[in-house]
This record gives C-alpha cells, structure tokens and sequence, in this order.
C-alpha cells in the first residue's frame, strides 16, 4: 500500500470516529432526545423541543470540547517531537500557567472589560498565555543558534513553578468567593453556553493548525535529532520557531476555551502511536481527531456520572491521566 | 580528479569570544575520493564534517561544493548533494528502519508531497546496498548497533540516491566508534563497496587507524583544531605523524606482499600538552 493510501485510510478511520461521537454525545443527558428528531426539519423549530436541546444546549459544549481536545492533542504531538521527549505535555513550556494567572488576575481584580463579546477571563488567560511563550522563547532563542530545546524545558518548568507561586499569592489575597471561581476555572470546563466563545478562538487554532500540517515531515526528522535533520535539509531554526510558536499560540486558545484540561496532550498521542506507529503524518491528524472524540468522551462522563451533579471536565481526564502517565513512565524504564 | 568539495582556509568558533575548534582548515575532496580523518578528541574532526556539510557556517574561510559557495544553495539543495551519517542515532519515538531510511528523501520532497514509487523503490535499493533489506520492517531500537549503523548510512544514500547528475557526498562521523570487530569490519567493506561500486564520495573520522589504513586512500590528521598533515594514506601514516598526532609512539608496519598498513601503538609520550599523569606535576624535566 502506498504511503499517501495508508495515511488517507488511517486518517479517515479516525474522523469517522470522531464524527460519531460528536453527533452521538448531544443525544445523551438528562433528558435523552432522538436524532431523527433533532435533524428533521418538517417541525417547526419552536414545537422541535429536540431540535433545541441538540443545537441550543448541548452542540456547542460538544463543539467545544472537540475543539479544544482537538487542539491540546495536536500541540502535545508537535511539543513531544520538538522537545524529543514523549513525555513532553502541552503545559510543559509554561503556556497553562500564564493562563491560569491571567485568569486568576482577572477573578480577582474583578475585569469587567469585554472584546467582541468576549469576556475577561477568555481575555486575561490568553494574553497570560502569549506572555508565558513570549518569556520562554526570549530565554531559549537568547542562545546563538536556534532555540535550544534544553533551555526550552528548563525555562518552561521553571516557569511553571514561578507561576504558580504566583497564582497562590493572588489566591490568598483573593476573597473566597473570587477564589473559589478562580480555582473551578482552573479545573477546566467545557460549560460552553453559545457559540461565540468557539468561533473566537477558532482562528488561532486554524492558523496554528494550517503551520502544523505543514510541518508533519519535519516532525518526524526534529525527534530524531536536531543536527541530524539540519543535515537532510531542514531549516533547524525556522522549524523549530514555527513548531513552538504554532503549537503555544494553540494552546493558549484552546485554554482560553475549555481551562488547563490536563493529559489530554499526553495520552492521545500515546494511544495514537500505539495504534498507528510513530510517523507524524498519521500521529497528528489522528491525535487531533481522537482527541477531539476522547475529551468529548470525558466530559459526557463528567455531565452525566454523578447526575445531577457536573464533574469538571480536568478532574476526568486526570483521574483517568494520571495512572495511564505513570504506567507509561513505568511501562518506558 | 576535480575537487568536489573544497573547505578553503575555514576556521570556526562555536559562540562569539569562545575559542576556535577548527582554525585555518584547507580540505580538498576529490570526486570518488574515501578520505580518513584522524585525530585525538576535541581536534575538531566533528566541527569540520558539520562545516563540509553546511550545518555550520564558518566563522570565516568558505566551502565549495563543485563550483558553488555552500552558503549560497538552501539547506534543502545542499541536502540533496551531501549527506551526514552522526556518531550515534538515538530516536524518541519507535520508528521502523524504513521510516529511517524515507526520511532521507526529505530533501526531495515538497512541504506536502508524500514518498512516491520512484523514492521508495530508491530506499529499497540504499537497504539493498547496505545489506539490511530483511530488516526493512523492524523496529530501529530494536536492532542491533551495527544494523543500526547500517540503516542510517542507508538512510544517507537514499538522500543522495538519483542526484547522481550531480556530484554527492557522505560525511561520516566515527561510523565504527560504538560497535564491536565484527560490526567494525562489516561496516568497513560496506564502506569500501559504496566508495567503489556506487562511486559515493567519503569523508570518515574516525578513531580506529587500522581501519582508516586498510579503506582510506587518503587521510587528513587534525590537531587541535588545524591540520597537521594530509595526504595519500602511505605517505602521511608514519610513525612521526603518529606521534605528533596523539603523543603515542607507534609501530606502523607496512606488508610488503598485501601493502597493507597496520598500526600498533607502543607508549604514551608526555608531551606536556596533555593532562598530567597522575601524581607528576605535570612538569616534564
């Protein structure tokens, strides 16, 4: 089988299964509503009760949640592969946290400013997470040549912590009411109520994803080493720049969106590769597809476990992360 | 014999104000050339192989390929005249040996164009060449340090495979360092059968002098960062080079019915030039 036969057929098995989950999950909740029902359009739509909860309640969650599953899977690929590590995340180089801050900032400094209808916490995590990527690339590409990936994960880690430190202060001054709001925010929620928040972040996340499909190839050469890939003709800086930046600015939206949902970067891409093998070309647009389905998965779980009560989203995808990281880890040494 | 790649008088540094690792280096490799390079650690031989291949620009001096500034073609068309096989390969994700070896079409292929018949049937021919078609499907970690070896200097030929037109080079840094005799001398005929069936122009570091005797037709000696001596193989490959090179005295014997040059080091010379042995001053009287 050919190489570009191989990747439509592996590609194309994983959308169809993430189209079926995202059309399945609105049907699902307290109150349960037939598709046929939904999607036939000889009801008037104000007598299509069904028709409202799909498209109304509960599409735009499920949209939400593909996205930013979407999205987290995908910069989890590209961040793996540029830092050489598997065990690289979408929050390892600091973008979570200076979201988290901004958000935190915006809680309680009580930010009431809006752009185009979108409101300041949105607002604040994004611009927390521009500014952590733009420290942790001013300190890596202070470097002569390129970025270098070590000061890349040391700056991003010690960011993390710095940040965080920084979150707690604010936290304590905060009043509880402010606290508690920043910390369900930090859960990660897909308590998406309209559309517009997703069509907000939607460009940054197509621009970001328009620089990885370019860089598929690339990937591959970048884990196999960075001197080893300048000598098959990859322009070493360029790739990297692009890979970090596409894959930051992405996240940062995709947070802005849904909050830190963590692991989601770390174990679709493993599923993936277990399933389809390491070239990148397949890993990534699979990653993005089965992260879309696997976080729209976690968060039908999360609204429907312990109904009437609503898991947050992160608290999901961690309980079931966090053994699946450390049976990786265990399963690698 | 025209020269193919030429580094002109380069020297290089690796950051502003640190010292020069290659200083004032003038290489000529001829088309079809298997040239040796030797030298003791940190002389410099992996900066002038990242220098010949363009990975790194020198700090000043220039290199030529054919007739051309290395610096003037892109990373992509000089990848296609010269490839690189490192010291040691370690990958991240598990790959198969022929994902290895496709990788080296890279500099082939567009932004979103995808291997096609002509390259894999390219790659086919490079694992052919290197003895490692039945390892096509395995897992690289897997294999074992000289298959791997095998793979990647694959890998280099599939990336100079069909630029035949125009004139390729294999740089390689230490292939034999990690692998034991029998690894060593397979990778030393596979090297000698590229050089003179498939016409791959060879430029080698190594440590291992016995093998850069018996492949080698020419060899260049580096120490601390310049070259000390360069040339036919029988001609720079004596006893005082030897000693010049790495302070060792050196038996080198020469079979007069094979011609075959073998190496046989004696004893260390203090120099003076070099860390102290332990419990001397490090003060030769």
């Amino acid at each position: 089988m050919s190489i570009r036969r191989r990747i439509a057929i592996v590609v194309s098995a994983f959308a169809a299964f993430a189209i079926a989950v995202m059309i399945w999950a609105p049907t699902v909740g307290t109150t349960s509503i037939s598709l046929a029902r939904a999607f036939d359009r000889s009801i008037p739509w104000h007598d299509n009760v069904d028709a409202q909860i799909f498209f109304v309640a509960r599409l735009p969650r499920v949209l939400a949640g593909g996205l930013v599953g979407a999205t987290l899977a995908a910069a989890g690929v590209v961040l793996q592969a540029l830092l050489r590590n598997p065990l690289a995340t979408p929050f390892t180089l600091g973008v979570s946290a200076g979201a988290s801050l901004g958000a935190m900032l915006a809680v309680t400094m009580r930010l009431e400013l809006s752009v185009l209808g979108i409101t300041s916490i949105p607002l604040a995590s994004f611009a927390g997470s521009l500014l952590a990527t733009a420290i942790v690339y001013a300190l890596a590409s202070s470097q002569r040549r390129g970025l270098s990936t070590n000061v890349l994960l040391l700056a991003g880690v010690t960011l993390n912590a710095f940040f965080s430190a920084l979150i707690l202060f604010v936290q304590y001054l905060a009043d509880f009411a402010e606290a508690l709001r920043a910390i369900r925010w930090m859960m990660g929620g897909l308590d998406v109520a309209s559309y517009f928040p997703i069509v907000a972040a939607l460009p940054f996340i197509v621009i970001s994803f328009a620089a990885f499909a370019m860089m598929t190839r690339t990937l591959n050469l970048l884990s196999v080493g960075a001197e080893a890939a300048a000598s098959r003709g990859v322009e070493i800086v360029k790739a990297q720049r692009l890979a970090f930046v596409s894959a930051s600015l992405a996240t940062g939206a995709a947070v802005s969106l849904g909050g830190p949902i963590g692991f989601i970067g770390i174990i679709v891409p493993h599923l993936v590769r277990l399933m389809v093998g390491a070239d990148h070309r397949i890993v990534l647009p699979a990653s993005a597809l089965f992260g879309a389905a696997f976080l729209v998965l976690c968060d039908l779980a999360a609204r429907t476990l312990m109904s009437p009560l609503e898991i947050p989203v992160g608290v999901v995808t961690a309980l079931i992360g966090g053994p699946f990281f450390l049976w990786l880890l265990v399963k690698r040494s | 014999m025209r020269d193919l790649l030429w580094a002109d008088n380069v020297s290089f540094r690796y950051a502003a104000g640190a010292p020069l690792v290659v200083e004032g280096v003038t290489v000529r490799l001829a088309d079809g050339a298997l040239a040796g390079i030797l030298g003791p650690n940190g002389s410099g031989k992996t900066t002038l192989l990242r220098l010949l291949s363009g990975t790194r620009r020198p700090t000043s001096g220039r290199v030529l390929i054919g007739d051309r500034p290395l610096d003037q073609l892109s990373r992509r068309d000089a990848a296609r005249q010269i490839a690189v096989v490192p010291q040691e390969t370690e990958l991240a994700f598990e790959y198969r040996a022929i994902e290895i070896v496709l990788m080296g079409r890279h500099p082939h292929l567009g932004v979103f164009t995808v291997e096609g018949p002509d390259d894999i049937r390219i790659a086919q021919e490079a694992l052919a060449a290197t003895g490692t078609s039945h390892l096509s499907d395995r897992f690289f970690h897997e294999l074992s340090g000289g298959e791997k070896q095998r793979i990647v200097i694959a890998a280099a030929l599939a990336q100079l495979g069909h630029s035949f037109s125009a004139p390729s080079v294999a740089l390689l840094d230490e292939p034999t360092a990690s692998l034991d005799l029998g690894y060593q001398l397979e990778i030393s005929s596979l090297l000698t059968r590229l050089n003179q069936d498939h016409g791959v122009t060879m430029a080698i570091s190594t440590h291992d002098l016995n093998m850069a005797a018996s492949i080698c037709r020419e060899l260049i000696l580096m120490r601390d960062g310049r070259v000390l001596a360069a040339g036919p193989t029988s001609e720079v490959l004596t006893p005082d080079n030897v000693r010049r090179l790495y302070d060792v005295e050196a038996d080198v014997h020469v079979n007069d019915e094979t011609g075959h040059i073998t190496v046989l080091p004696v004893r260390r010379i203090d120099s003076g030039s070099r860390l102290p042995a332990p419990g001397s001053r490090g003060n030769p009287a």
